[in-house]
């Protein structure tokens, strides 16, 4: 069990590469069952920070705890397993795999037929493949993907069951703590809207914790409990969402130069498609 | 189409005029082509029927079982109505060696998408160990008596060691799948190309290590006899059957059989398992996989370690058919001729796979040599068709590429990465983002 009700906690986290200093010393705590973002203008550091948190890199400095265990370094399979699951800012669906096959590969960490079982097909494996498969189609359901959909191949998809896919994905392999980069990137106002009741009640129902990195202004203030604002890699303001908005560094550093006219309509700003920030920062 | 066609068509049958022109002429070819290499004619006639009912009726699940089903029987009863002793047996039978091979390339270039330009390695090891097992190499072996076990006269009297077929099998899919594994592990933080130099690598390698063999001794005993070749090598000796021999063929013919209906079966449980579904996704994304709980290193050598047993299954059975484990036997360009087998099929594709395995084997075996070798003669031309085959696969190749570059039989998965542009690879670093180290 997780110390204090803390559920994921980074202490002084920082990644180098080469030169340039992406994530500064990032000390943070994910609270049980709560609902987290981390906001910052593009290049900010999130998604690298985002990235350590999963295993895909290592911390140069720093530690990262999950669930009461210290989880640096550990490779992402692994802490996936630990229970982190996560989607990604572009989204990476197995495109050529169906739906339903994509909620199974998701569930691999869950599994434990190997090699011979599955040549053989022991009844133990027989068994597991149909409570996976069935698991899976729960899944699709829960995050509202049609049932028409479930054997089409994913790139099929249109873009909003894409990225619920994505989620279901995440989903299925029973995480207690799910990271969702830019989840609404893409999305329309109703999307977004019932995107953000879809966390709260995920969050309700499977007592899940959610970490999300979100640049709609709207998605952040209505669903967050706390906000950790980075900029230039380095944290400098956290809080509820009453105390970011109204911290002068964040207007100062986030939405400042843009004036306080778009501040108001930061739910806007988007980063623009294709432009993938480059190893330095990505976003 | 003409009206009668239309209205004659129902859905999932073909019936189009394109579909039945091909059909004819192909009649026309498979009975001349028959005619050409020796093959009976009733037996060819049957198999452009069950072809001909595959496609006019290629929706209809139970043709399609039907004639699945009537292919193997055919498979089987083949030997039957050829020449025991003849040379269609001879090459059907390698070509169903070669199959063996094609599918455990397949596994891993196919399945996980891992290029391997030196598959030749594991044929190689596995001909090695049948070479080591099933003869008189090492001759001071059971101080020069010889040593045998299971094995029935007259190899149990012979110098040498002499370990029944069956056991020896078992020993060089252990060993290929070691060697799979090592192969494996340079190459697991490397990408797509660079995995192919790799391998490449591995495969010259083991190559140069039976040719120069004979050079390199352990405690007085030499690894291999290099350019000379061990030979001769044990026959096959099954329980209950009588020991085979070089005249009769049918024998050698259905074990081949057998291996493929082996690998096969393996082929579609694994591509239908966990393990399958995490070699496809490893294929299409590997940092997503990796985030999905999908165990990168062990997921990876699993498609090395079983893709090199099929090679070390095929290379032993060689190694007793051709009756030599030598040298030339191993060189770079066979990796590209099982290479060539498997993208000419349909990468992924099990089916497509035995196809361009069973197509190409009959090309290089049969057609090249023996039907059109004396054609350059004939317009006035001085040279030896069997050497350009390589450019001739090549040229097939090509061909494929630009007229149907999924494969004669597409796997679904590739069709579309093909037609729609959408694919493995081109993700794998999304959108400009560079996971430095996605550590395994």
């Amino acid at each position: 069990m997780a110390d204090n009700g803390v559920l994921l906690s980074a202490t002084n986290v920082t990644k180098v590469f080469g030169g340039l200093v992406a994530v500064e010393d990032v000390t943070f705590e994910v609270p049980e069952k709560s609902i987290v973002s981390i906001i910052g203008p593009n290049g900010a550091g999130k998604t690298t920070f985002f990235n350590m948190l999963t295993g895909l890199y290592r911390p140069t400095y720093g530690r990262v705890n999950f669930d009461g265990r210290n989880v640096t370094g550990r490779r992402p399979d692994l802490i996936m397993k630990d229970g982190m699951a996560r989607t990604f800012q572009n989204i990476r669906l197995f495109g050529t795999m169906t739906a339903l096959e994509n909620v199974m590969v998701g569930q691999n960490s869950r599994m434990r037929s190997g090699l011979f079982g599955s040549i053989f097909r022991v009844p133990r494996v027989k068994r597991e493949e149909r409570e996976v498969e069935e698991k899976a189609r729960e899944t699709l359901a829960y995050v509202g993907i049609a049932e028409s959909q479930v054997e089409q191949m994913s790139v099929n998809l249109s873009y909003g069951d894409q990225r619920r896919l994505e989620i279901a994905r995440a989903l299925a392999s029973g995480p207690k703590l799910l990271l969702l980069d830019e989840p609404t990137a893409g999305m329309n106002p109703q999307e977004s809207a019932a995107l953000t009741s879809f966390m709260r009640k995920v969050r309700d129902e499977r007592g899940l914790t959610i970490l999300l990195i979100e640049h709609d202004m709207q998605v952040i203030m209505e669903v967050s409990e706390y906000i950790t604002v980075l900029d230039h890699g380095q944290k400098i303001a956290e809080g509820t969402p009453e105390e970011v908005r109204t911290n002068d560094r964040v207007v100062e550093a986030y939405l400042g130069k843009q004036g306080e006219k778009e501040a108001a309509e930061g739910a806007a700003r988007r980063e623009q498609p294709g432009a993938g920030p480059g190893p330095g920062g990505p976003g | 189409m003409t009206k009668t066609a239309a209205a004659l068509r129902r859905p999932g049958v073909k019936t189009d005029t394109r579909t039945l022109v091909a059909l004819a002429a192909g009649l026309v070819v498979t009975l001349w082509m028959a005619d050409q290499i020796e093959m009976d004619l009733f037996m060819a006639f049957v198999l452009w029927v069950l072809v001909a009912v595959r496609t006019i009726f290629h929706e209809n699940k139970a043709a399609l079982t039907g004639t699945l089903v009537a292919l193997a029987v055919w498979a089987i009863v083949l030997p039957f109505f050829q020449d025991s002793g003849g040379g269609f047996l001879e090459d059907a039978t390698q070509a169903l060696a070669l199959t063996v091979m094609a599918l455990g390339l397949n596994i891993i270039v196919g399945f996980a998408g891992l290029l391997d330009l030196g598959y030749v390695a594991f044929y190689a090891l596995g001909a090695l160990t049948a070479g080591w097992f099933m003869s008189g190499f090492f001759s001071s072996a059971g101080g020069g008596e010889g040593f045998s076990l299971l094995v029935g006269e007259p190899a149990s009297n012979l110098p040498g060691v002499h370990f029944n077929f069956l056991l020896v099998i078992i020993v060089a899919v252990v060993v290929t799948t070691i060697a799979g594994m090592l192969i494996g592990l340079p190459t697991l933080r490397l990408r797509g190309d660079y995995i192919a130099i790799v391998t490449l690598a591995f495969g010259e390698i083991v190559g140069r290590l039976v040719i120069n063999g004979d050079q390199i001794v352990f405690f007085g005993q030499k690894i291999t006899n290099g350019r000379q070749g061990i030979t001769p090598v044990d026959k096959i000796d099954l329980p209950f059957l009588e020991p085979f021999t070089g005249l009769e063929l049918r024998p050698w013919y259905w074990v081949a059989l057998a291996l493929v209906a082996v690998v096969l079966f393996v082929n579609y449980r694994l591509r239908d398992s966990r393990l399958g579904r995490a070699w496809i996704a490893l294929r299409e994304d590997e940092v997503a996989a990796a985030s999905m709980g999908v165990p990168l290193v062990k997921t990876k050598l699993l498609a090395y370690g079983t893709g090199a047993a099929f090679g070390g299954i095929a290379g032993v059975f060689l190694g007793s058919y051709l009756n030599t484990v030598n040298a030339d036997q191993f060189q770079f360009s066979f990796s590209i001729f099982i290479l060539a087998m498997v993208i000419l099929g349909g990468l992924g594709s099990i089916e497509g796979v035995v196809l361009g395995a069973v197509v190409l084997s009959f090309i290089n075996f049969n057609l090249i040599p023996d039907v059109f070798n004396d054609y350059p003669s004939k317009v006035g031309l001085d040279f030896d068709l069997t050497e350009l085959s390589f450019g001739i696969f090549g040229f097939l190749l090509v061909i494929m590429m630009v007229l149907r570059p999924e494969g004669l039989i597409p796997e679904r998965r590739r069709k579309l990465e093909l037609t729609e542009g959408i694919g493995a690879g081109d993700t794998a670093l999304g959108g400009g983002e560079t996971i430095e180290e996605v550590r395994a």
